[in-house]
């Protein structure tokens, strides 16, 4: 295995330090002389950040192989600075036995871009009705320890209550994709001023606060772990800042497009904005990015959700929700919380980094910049400014809402366990 | 007005007078012996209803063909819950055929922007119906029948009354009224309200019987009751009590002034939203409707497909100019 | 006045007699009240009386013309000749070069066209198209026994087999200049007005 000698990049942000990689580790920090074999890197005035950690996204290998595969999946991961993603259950067949996880652990494995920890399914087939076998997945080779319906919600409180219980046997938690079902049949955007105007189905924010409420209050009946899926309102925000301060032990994670784009974006009916949870007003835009800064969430999340081209090039209400994410989430955590003085690179690698892995307990990643951790680092250019340009991504899909936009800042280098996945920009 | 017709809200006060004058003009080519007029000799028009709609798409039909336009009719299939390739396929056979415009009704709103603004055609949309959204040339016909029975829209108070919510002819009508001057009010059970309505340039109520005396136009909304079904979200008890409380019969009638209107998009419900001898009494203009359909159809095609309006042309202003004005046109 | 779209780069004008942008009047109000007089009893000469006369104005200003023309042939005759308009906006050659027009009012009088002897007014004759569209319109109205042209200004340059029955003024202009005729009832006043412009009118002469 190669050894690399970073040069003089700004750890977490802070000023110039050398950083020596070797045997899959971070051997030394500081000012290191010059070492023998190694293969020097300039990293004059680009960040150091720990290998980002994305708490949700859709690989959605096995089964929609023509939107994305574990492979295409993870290379974009790499891209975005990742080196760790955790794969959402909602694939065909639904991740909810030990064969479906081990199948898509094996194959993160084998693509060797990312780590990929497989989430498994709370309810047998995401269907609501009964609990899958948890603990089975959590024993198998894959470790599953996230559990989660996303795409749809828990919303029997029976059975929110059983899984709750159940995870604690193995530390593990319940994420929760927030969604009271008979407020939001056939939802198509944000219910507001403009749904009404746009004709189209409102998607209310009650119906997201609601089930958090409930579910602050029954992990704390029950004394488990609980983690909110893409939080996407102020009143879901206060929500959880309030759980939270009763002893509530209860984690959050936002997504980059709820930190950016409002539901105006409606109003050109192009679905490319069509997510779910959907995009909201500038006053929870602005409440997402103060939890986040504050804490009160405490993850970013990207929630890639990839989708092929006829999924969305049709009316809103025959299109498939969702947004891909990971090679501009970091643009985007830059553009709303850094360069607006939020939140500051240490900040980031807390979120993005140290906090997913540590809800996910994931032992390998997150362990920051530090002596005798793996060695999984980012290297971004923060000054860069690049147009997003759809077509030049590793996933297969290209159903961005940012086409167009001027993000700031470049994944420059990636390295998982101290091999580069990215390098020069460039794909390994 | 642009090289399409979307939105009420597209149409400025001056291009919805516009609309209204060419329409009294066209009218007026039905009581000729010869109903057609050449303006549009030579263009192409086609209909594309994903909703069944008879009425709407041969008052179109009508339209085009007065103007002596060829028209094509394509019925398309097309559910909500079909994909894209419904949609963007269609667009671009229409494309391959040579379609100067597009009249599209579709169940889901939004559809006709999809079509105007995705570059899968370059010729003019007409938005007939979409979804709950819009339907803008129902809004300007029934402007016009106004306008004819009651002169000047400025300042006349028009209540809508009934499933509001649903309704793109109510929201239409509420954007275009206003903007020609009328004092609209919305009259509905607040569960047939949207979220977000105050924002609107109209008033509300819940009291249908305190609009009433108030109104010199009363345009009743058909009840949509296939889209009442959504498990368990009822929208009102039931139809006798929305009937009761919203419906209009000779009783309410009586307490309208007495040159008002009673309107309605069609098709009704008799009995439900309407009595029979309401919709059959003289303060019913409902059949008229229907006719200066086709008159207002006719102006927009006319408006929108007359002139030069090659694709490389970006917001042709309408020459609203008069030949003596425009020193170009002064000798004939 | 503004100039024409058009460039004619090379058709031989005669050369004009007013300096550029100037204006020059050539008929006053009284010139015009005489000319219409002149015009409404050749047109009782010619018809050999009144009956089944009835006028129709080419909009915009030979709608006034034609009331005009009414009003007298009522004081000579002591007949009211059905008067209204003719809009040819929809029957133009020329629909597709510029963007959509605004249409003018049609106003057909009771008893229709049918068997009658229709008199055309309007102010200008030039290329002639306008009454070739005015033709057509009124073909699709009804079937007259006689359509005439009557109009206050000829001003040549036909493009088209087109000539007027009842002329008020000849005027010879050359195609750098503009003719206008302005009416008490739209302008304020009464007068014909002849303008040279920048360029000539190759190609927009209606």
């Amino acid at each position: 295995m190669t050894t690399y000698l970073i040069r003089q990049a700004d750890l977490l942000g802070g000023a110039p330090t050398d950083l020596l990689v070797r045997d899959g580790v971070i051997a030394d920090i500081g000012d290191i002389g010059s070492s023998a074999g190694a293969e020097e890197l300039d990293a004059t005035d680009l960040v150091a950040l720990p290998g980002l950690v994305d708490l949700h996204t859709h690989l959605r290998e096995p089964g929609r192989e023509d939107a994305e595969t574990v492979l295409t999946g993870t290379q974009a991961a790499a891209r975005g600075g990742f080196t760790a993603v955790h794969a959402m259950a909602n694939t065909d067949p639904v991740a909810d036995t030990a064969g479906v996880v081990e199948q898509v652990w094996r194959l993160g494995r084998e693509g060797g871009y990312c780590d990929v920890q497989p989430v498994g399914a709370v309810t047998v087939g995401l269907s609501g009705q009964q609990l899958a076998e948890l603990g089975a997945m959590a024993d198998s080779a894959a470790g599953v320890r996230v559990f989660s319906d996303d795409g749809r919600c828990v919303s029997d409180a029976v059975l929110m209550r059983r899984a709750l219980e159940y995870v604690k046997a193995f530390d593990g938690v319940v994420a929760q994709h927030a969604q009271e079902p008979r407020l939001t049949e056939d939802a198509q955007m944000n219910e507001g001023e403009l749904s009404g105007v746009l004709g189209l189905r409102g998607w209310p924010a009650v119906a997201e606060e609601a089930v958090i409420a409930r579910d602050c209050l029954l992990a704390a009946h029950v004394g488990s772990r609980l983690h909110i899926c893409h939080v996407s309102t102020a009143g879901s925000v206060e929500i959880v800042r309030w759980a939270k301060g009763r002893g509530c032990n209860v984690t959050a994670e936002v997504t980059p497009h709820h930190l950016l784009l409002t539901d105006e974006l409606a109003t050109t009916y192009d679905p490319v904005y069509k997510v779910n949870p959907p995009l909201r007003t500038r006053a929870d835009v602005e409440a997402l990015r103060e939890g986040l800064a504050d804490g009160t969430i405490d993850c970013v999340a990207t929630d890639h959700a990839p989708h092929p081209s006829e999924d969305k090039a049709c009316e809103w209400s025959a299109a498939a929700f969702g947004m891909v994410g990971l090679e501009t989430a970091l643009s985007v955590v830059q553009q709303t919380m850094v360069d607006t003085g939020l939140l500051d690179w240490a900040g980031v690698a807390d979120r993005f980094s140290r906090r997913p892995a540590e809800i996910g307990r994931l032992g390998s990643q997150g362990r920051g910049l530090q002596i005798g951790a793996p060695a999984n680092i980012v290297l971004i250019d923060p000054a860069a400014r690049r147009p997003v340009d759809p077509g030049d991504t590793a996933s297969l899909s290209r159903n961005t809402p940012f086409e167009g936009l001027e993000l700031p800042g470049r994944v420059v280098h990636t390295f998982l366990r101290g091999v580069p996945t990215v390098a020069d920009g460039k794909l390994q | 007005m642009r090289r399409h017709l979307l939105s009420s809200a597209d149409l400025t006060r001056d291009d919805a007078l516009l609309v209204l004058d060419t329409t009294a003009e066209m009218r007026a080519l039905a009581d000729r012996p010869i109903k057609k007029s050449p303006a549009l000799r030579g263009r192409t028009v086609v209909n594309l209803f994903f909703e069944d709609s008879t009425r709407t798409r041969i008052s179109f039909e009508a339209a085009a063909k007065r103007l002596s336009a060829d028209v094509i009719n394509f019925a398309a299939k097309g559910s909500s819950l079909s994909k894209g390739e419904s949609l963007k396929d269609t667009a671009l056979t229409l494309e391959a055929m040579g379609a100067d415009a597009v009249v599209i009704r579709h169940g889901a709103s939004g559809a006709p922007h999809r079509l105007a603004n995705s570059g899968w055609v370059n010729s003019s949309v007409v938005n007939a119906g979409d979804g709950t959204h819009e339907h803008p040339t129902q809004a300007l016909l029934d402007a016009f029948t106004i306008r004819r029975h009651l002169g000047d829209i400025d300042g006349r108070r028009v209540a809508i009354v009934g499933d509001v919510l649903h309704s793109r002819v109510a929201r239409s009508n509420a954007l275009l009224l206003s903007t020609l001057g009328a004092e609209v009010t919305l009259v509905a059970p607040p569960t047939l309200l949207p979220v977000g309505v105050e924002s609107w340039p109209v008033a509300t109520s819940y009291d249908l019987d305190a609009t009433l005396p108030k109104s010199d136009v009363v345009m009743m909304l058909r009840v949509q009751r296939e889209r009442m079904n959504l498990s368990g979200g009822g929208f009102f008890p039931s139809a006798r009590e929305y009937s009761r409380r919203y419906g209009l019969d000779a009783r309410r009638m009586a307490q309208m002034p007495d040159d008002a209107l009673v309107m309605h998009p069609g098709p009704m419900i008799r009995g439900m939203e309407i009595s029979a001898d309401v919709a059959d009494s003289d303060r019913s203009v409902i059949v008229e409707q229907v006719t200066n359909g086709v008159a207002v159809r006719m102006a927009v095609l006319y408006l929108l497909l007359s002139g030069s309006s090659t694709a490389t042309q970006e917001t042709p202003q309408l020459a609203t100019d008069h030949p003596e004005t425009d020193p170009a046109e002064a000798d004939a | 006045m503004s100039p024409a779209q058009e460039a004619s780069p090379s058709s031989a004008q005669p050369p004009s007699s007013t300096p550029p942008g100037a204006e020059r009047t050539v008929l006053d109000a009284s010139d015009i009240s005489r000319a219409l007089t002149r015009i409404s009893h050749e047109i009782l000469e010619r018809n050999k009386g009144a009956d089944d006369l009835l006028l129709l104005g080419i909009p915009t200003r030979g709608v006034a013309l034609a009331q005009r023309v009414a009003a007298r042939l009522n004081s000579a005759e002591g007949v009211q000749v059905p008067v209204g308009s003719l809009d040819t906006t929809m029957y133009r050659d020329d629909l597709r070069l510029r963007p959509a027009r605004a249409l003018e009012h049609t106003e057909i009088p009771e008893p229709g066209v049918d068997g009658k002897t229709v008199v055309l007014v309007d102010d200008v004759l030039f290329s002639g198209r306008t009454i070739r569209a005015a033709l057509d319109a009124l073909n699709d109205v009804g079937r007259p026994h006689a359509v005439r042209l009557a109009t206050l200004v000829d001003r040549g340059h036909r493009e088209l087999p087109i000539r007027a029955d009842f002329v008020g003024k000849n005027l010879p202009t050359s195609m750098t200049e503009k003719v206008r005729v302005l009416l008490e009832e739209h302008d304020g006043r009464d007068c014909v007005v002849i303008a040279e412009i920048s360029q000539p009118t190759a190609g927009t002469a209606r």
